[in-house]
């Protein structure tokens, strides 16, 4: 297994799996059931009608990596894993808030935005929506910096995850995206 | 052809060549029933659908077919969660079909509605919600494959009224129209990885077989006996092995765990290789897990990589069927100069082949079935336990309280051979499974996992059922037994005739046991009464014949008089003694060092 990032209890996994009703309850009921534990987790159709993409980060403090990915893999609907450490994929997460300004902080918060390159999406009279995707890393850092000017409510969408792509190598034939090194076949 | 999805639904078990289920009718169902009149299916009405459930379970673990269970919606349903959580642990093949209230009627609190796929996703291997009634027959084929392989395991179909009124085109769907795109069970071995274990077992001095149901469920008996044999290396067979290696064969060291005997547990504790094949290092055979077997380097053969490493790390985890990869493992082995089979099977003419001048292998003895001589100190340590530190009781042959070892002893000699006993759970179980004699597979039926009690009636009516021509005889406890008796009048009123044997010590026997070692004999909500209810009259009631067995003379007779009856159940009540306790035992959480073996026997353990 390897430990990998700075946060070495966070791990992310890319779940493939069947576009059907209730996987994703199957997948939730498998964590809470053997006390595995998510940090984030997000949810969408993958470029195949006839699957999603599970992303989650599951924290392995609560349970060994290989045994959370050997339970997923039994999940009938569950087609592929594809391990993504943080050296070897790019991440990126949404953060959407609600700051409370006042005359003298509005622009303070319109120029960390721009710093940032986030956006706002939002303005009212003593309140500001403001919008950032980036890695996560530095959206805790632009969570963070937003703080002090008073949070009124906020939003993040979790982590999702693609496998970094290589240059030195020529392009594979990628099934469904999902031949890279981390995948992990499935059997049992 | 058109057919209604009900019809699809019946002709689709038909096609899956299903002979018998069991279950019970409700409104739900109700369309599913009917074309059951036409069908060459055996339908078992039960009392109870638990008892469809276990009756399922009986049936496939001595046939090693699917169980085939039938239930209408909401209680019907739950009440079958149960066996269905029972067969997941056990990893049993069972296709439970469920009715389910209409799909729009489907989240509205309707009339026994329950939300089964929901409640049972957890124990289940998967299930499927039918909301199309063309997609009948593609299910019910996927569920069968599913239930059937990989690691097997209970499956349901939760089946709408309206689709099984609604008509659909019918189709047989080939292998390939299965909709699985996640599923790929592994089967077979890495070479590498097999190649390595051989490689450990060789090095071995101290090896044991650590053998688990997966031998069973991979109808690896024989090629078990065969490694055994070849190399010499005794095998430990667990509550849900036994009888997949035969107890009177002489490398047979019987149950490991916490009521195992003392030669299991303690040549697992100082092995130094534990070959695990279809195992999982339940917490009842390990004990104390950084206490177990500490010296023992382990081979982890699984079909269910999930297995590998959950308790105890593998120095050599191999995914796949047990009888593949021990198939595989004997070639490596001869790759690395094991003897070929002609020499050595049974110990037969084998010409030791690492043997020093003058070692001449006693015949029948472990060593004679072994060429490796280097074991031969390890299975005279082995041989030294097993004389020093035998099972025992004592039981006054006049006078005095009946010992439920006696019991069953006498039951088991009075019985043929491969007759199929199927047990509860407590005290009579751990029993059972120590005194009698497993010399063939798919004789045992069990709740190993789950550890239901209940078990026995129902499951022993399935196992008869399958298995109509050999003798079954469920050993059972009073507690036990008065959870699922109804099923008697199942097996009554269907002429099936399985025989009951009560080892009724008026407790909750094993609780009892733990509040007398552990409790300071406090004794809380534990006593049952020997005679409420009266179990003669009660099973006279159910149409069975009932007896009553109260002294160690009367045993025997009356065994051979329930083994004359074959036109009805038979049950006995024996009247055994309430102090008795189950030893060896090894305490909850302690380590397999510290097993206990019958005070009685003034060894005093260790």
């Amino acid at each position: 297994m390897t430990v990998y990032g700075t946060d070495k209890r966070h791990h992310t996994l890319s779940v493939l799996v069947e576009n059907k009703a209730g996987v994703l309850s199957r997948v939730a009921g498998l964590f809470s059931r053997r006390g595995y534990n998510i940090f984030s987790l997000a949810v969408a159709p993958s470029d195949d009608p006839r699957f999603s993409r599970i992303t989650i980060v599951v924290d392995v403090a609560s349970a060994p990596l290989e045994q959370i990915v050997q339970q997923l893999h039994k999940l009938i609907p569950v087609v592929s894993i594809t391990q993504l450490p943080p050296e070897s994929s790019k991440e990126r997460e949404l953060i959407l808030a609600t700051v409370g300004v006042g005359p003298e902080t509005r622009g303070q918060v319109i120029q960390l935005v721009g710093v940032f390159e986030g956006k706002i999406i939002d303005v009212g009279h003593d309140r500001l929506t403001v919008m950032l995707a980036g890695d996560p890393a530095k959206v805790d850092d632009f969570e963070e910096l937003l703080r002090p000017y008073g949070i009124v409510e906020l939003q993040r969408t979790g982590r999702v995850a693609l496998p970094k792509l290589t240059r030195t190598e020529p392009p594979s034939g990628r099934v469904l995206g999902f031949s890279s090194a981390h995948d992990t076949e499935k059997a049992g | 052809m058109e057919l209604t999805g009900a019809q699809a639904l019946i002709k689709s078990l038909e096609m899956q060549r299903v002979d018998v289920m069991f279950g019970l009718p409700g409104g739900a169902i109700l369309p599913v029933y009917d074309p059951i009149i036409d069908s060459s299916i055996r339908h078992i009405l039960v009392r109870h659908e638990q008892g469809a459930g276990h009756m399922a379970q009986g049936y496939a673990q001595v046939t090693g077919r699917p169980g085939v269970a039938m239930v209408t919606s909401g209680p019907g349903a739950t009440n079958i969660v149960t066996p269905l959580a029972d067969a997941y642990m056990d990893s049993t093949p069972l296709v439970v079909v469920s009715g389910q209230v209409a799909t729009t009627a489907i989240g509205t609190d309707a009339f026994q509605e329950s939300d089964i796929t929901g409640i049972t996703m957890g124990v289940t291997k998967h299930n499927w919600l039918i909301t199309d009634p063309a997609d009948i027959p593609r299910v019910v084929a996927e569920a069968f494959h599913v239930a059937t392989t990989g690691r097997p395991g209970p499956v349901l179909i939760d089946m709408p009224k309206d689709v099984s009124n609604a008509s659909m085109e019918w189709y047989w769907p080939g292998p390939g129209d299965l909709d699985l795109p996640g599923y790929r069970p592994v089967t077979v071995g890495d070479p590498a990885l097999v190649r390595q274990a051989a490689e450990l077992l060789l090095a071995s001095r101290r090896p044991v077989i650590y053998a688990g149901g997966g031998i069973l469920k991979a109808r690896a008996a024989e090629v078990l006996r065969e490694l055994a044999e070849r190399t010499g290396i005794p095998v430990v067979t667990t509550l849900m092995a036994r009888g997949s290696f035969p107890d009177s064969h002489p490398l047979c060291l019987g149950m490991p765990g916490m009521h195992g005997n003392y030669t299991a547990v303690t040549s697992m504790q100082r092995s130094d290789l534990l070959i695990a094949l279809g195992s999982r290092f339940d917490d009842r055979v390990t004990g104390r897990v950084d206490a177990f077997a500490p010296e023992a380097k382990v081979i982890h053969v699984d079909i269910d990589p999930a297995e590998h490493h959950k308790v105890r790390r593998a120095d050599v985890a191999i995914a796949g069927d047990c009888r593949l990869v021990i198939e595989e493992l004997l070639v490596a082995l001869e790759a690395l100069g094991l003897p070929h089979s002609d020499a050595t099977v049974g110990g037969k003419g084998g010409s030791p082949s690492d043997a020093p001048p003058g070692a001449e292998a006693v015949p029948g003895s472990p060593a004679a079935a072994h060429p490796r001589t280097g074991l031969a100190p390890w299975r005279d340590q082995v041989s030294a336990w097993q004389r020093d530190f035998p099972l025992g009781y004592h039981q006054d042959p006049t006078d005095g309280p009946l010992k439920p070892q006696f019991v069953l002893e006498t039951l088991r000699d009075a019985t043929p051979e491969d007759t199929i006993v199927a047990s509860g759970v407590g005290q009579h179980q751990m029993f059972a499974s120590q005194w009698w004699r497993f010399d063939h597979p798919y004789t045992w039926v069990n709740s190993g996992g789950l550890g239901t009690m209940g078990f026995a009636v129902p499951s022993a009516i399935g196992a008869k059922v399958g298995r109509p021509d050999k003798t079954v005889w469920a050993v059972d406890g009073d507690g036990c037994f008065q959870m699922t008796a109804q099923e008697l009048v199942t097996a009554s009123s269907e002429r099936i005739p399985v025989k009951i044997a009560i080892l009724n010590n008026a407790y909750l026997g094993m609780v009892r046991q733990w509040q007398e070692m552990f409790y300071e004999e406090r004794y809380s909500e534990v006593y049952l009464s020997p005679d409420l209810p009266d179990y003669v009259q009660w099973a006279e009631a159910m149409g069975c014949v009932g007896l009553r067995v109260e002294t160690p003379g009367d045993v025997a007779p009356a065994i051979d008089k329930a083994n004359s009856v074959d036109d009805r159940p038979v049950v006995i009540d024996f009247r055994t003694d309430a102090f008795e306790k189950v030893f060896p035992m090894v305490a909850a959480g302690q380590s397999n060092d510290d097993i206990v073996v019958d005070p009685s026997l003034g060894q005093g353990g260790r």
